[in-house]
């Protein structure tokens, strides 16, 4: 590793303060940016550790019925204290292996959003809202692009809220040495809709697949959305599958989060 | 050339305070400043396991730690599972049952497990699968690596395996 300069601030305030300075970056779990540096694809002369801000950690349910989690809390930790939200427990423990679980944060997944990363999806589809340190972001609007968010220079993940739908299931294909998905669906079903997200799939990262969303806002069955075909437009390809695979997976995986969240 | 850190945690239940360069790994301050050689450089990248090692009793990649994060921690290595001449009883079962052959993911391979025992003590096989998840072995094939966890285990448990 190259020299850099670390500093753990205790407070959120301390960390902003520190992410002023030019050429600083934020450091989540370090699942992600650590290899990085070492690759030399970035080298901040300045990193600033959130690991030690127990303000942006843990799990709560908040008066509206949401699920709101620390945007400083491992996979892990979801995985022991988000019972409320099956789905979410069940996404996140599948993500990567233990070390990594024990580690990675979902602050520093999401504003990462890497194009095949697990969490874009889980907020999508529960339209989820991200709140920073001096605002709140609806998903919609948060995932931008691959590696792209709505994020500005020095402003930090604080917390992500989930409304918990009536029923919801995360299917992922997943690549066995990775265990990244190829693709990953997101079916959550709410009293007044359903939102269908993808993940792993496209150049452009996550996104709904509204016309399923559509057909299983009507009838929330698999057979809902069999006359339905997802474009290869814009899919991924890479030597793990092609974008016309893709595609056929992300409708096989739709099909099956529905049989098993119905 | 920026000042080196004082860090002090708990090696396998030994006080161990050191400096380290900024920016410095913990798997990096483990062999080289500590001197315990029992964690393994193996891919650098967070893929491989072979760095394996317990952070207040969970597994954490040490090529992927920064060392300074881990300052007052606890930490636990392959080099303090033996007690004395006496194996660990997933050493003893590791050497039994050729559980390693080139033997450079062993050290990963201890630690996960450990992990994964001394929080459940009794797992399925499905459990020791996921619990080494995160470790290659390019040798065995893995299944006298997890036959080796789950002998250990019934033995700690007091049962034949």
């Amino acid at each position: 590793m190259y020299s850099f300069e670390l500093v753990r601030p205790k407070s959120l305030a301390e960390a902003l303060s520190a992410l002023k300075e030019e050429d600083a970056q934020a450091l989540g779990g370090g699942q992600t940016l650590i290899p990085t540096l070492k690759q030399r694809l970035a080298q901040p002369s300045k990193l600033v550790s959130l690991s030690a801000i127990d303000e942006i950690k843990g799990v709560c349910v908040d008066d509206d019925g949401r699920l709101c989690i620390g945007g400083g809390t491992t996979h892990g930790e979801i995985v022991a204290s988000a019972g409320d939200y099956p789905a979410l427990v069940s996404l996140a423990s599948r993500i990567g292996d233990p070390a990594v679980r024990n580690r990675g944060t979902i602050g520093g997944s999401i504003a990462n959003n890497d194009p095949s990363a697990c969490y874009p999806a889980a907020c999508l589809a529960s339209n989820a809202t991200i709140c920073t340190d001096h605002r709140e972001i609806p998903a919609d609007e948060f995932f931008q692009g691959m590696f792209m968010t709505a994020l500005e220079e020095g402003e930090i993940v604080t917390e992500v809220r989930f409304p918990v739908p009536q029923k919801a299931n995360y299917q992922k294909f997943a690549q066995p040495a990775s265990r990244f998905p190829l693709v990953g669906v997101f079916v959550a079903r709410f009293s007044d809709g359903v939102r269908v997200a993808i993940t792993g799939a496209s150049e452009g990262g996550v996104f709904r697949w509204t016309e399923a969303e559509e057909a299983l806002s009507d009838n929330f069955s698999p057979e809902a959305i069999e006359g339905l075909t997802a474009s290869a437009d814009g899919l991924i390809t890479d030597l793990h599958g092609s974008a016309a695979y893709r595609a056929h997976l992300i409708k096989v995986l739709t099909g099956r989060a529905v049989k098993a969240a119905a | 050339m920026m000042p080196k850190t004082p860090l002090s945690f708990t090696l396998n239940g030994s006080e161990t305070a050191l400096f380290v360069d900024p920016g410095a790994n913990l798997l990096d301050t483990l062999r080289r400043g500590a001197g315990d050689l029992t964690p393994k450089l193996g891919c650098a990248q967070g893929t491989c396991g072979a760095c394996t090692v317990l952070i207040d009793g969970e597994p954490h990649l040490s090529c992927l730690t920064l060392a300074e994060t881990v300052e007052g921690r606890d930490i636990a290595t392959t080099g303090g599972l033996a007690d004395g001449p006496d194996l660990h009883p997933l050493q003893q079962a590791f050497m039994e049952g050729f559980a390693a052959q080139c033997g450079f993911c062993t050290a990963g391979m201890l630690m996960a497990a450990k992990a994964l025992l001394d929080r459940r003590p009794n797992p399925s096989r499905d459990e020791v699968i996921e619990a080494i998840g995160g470790n290659l072995c390019r040798c065995t094939g893995y299944e006298p690596i997890v036959d080796a966890i789950l002998t250990a285990a019934a033995r700690m448990q007091g049962r034949s395996a």
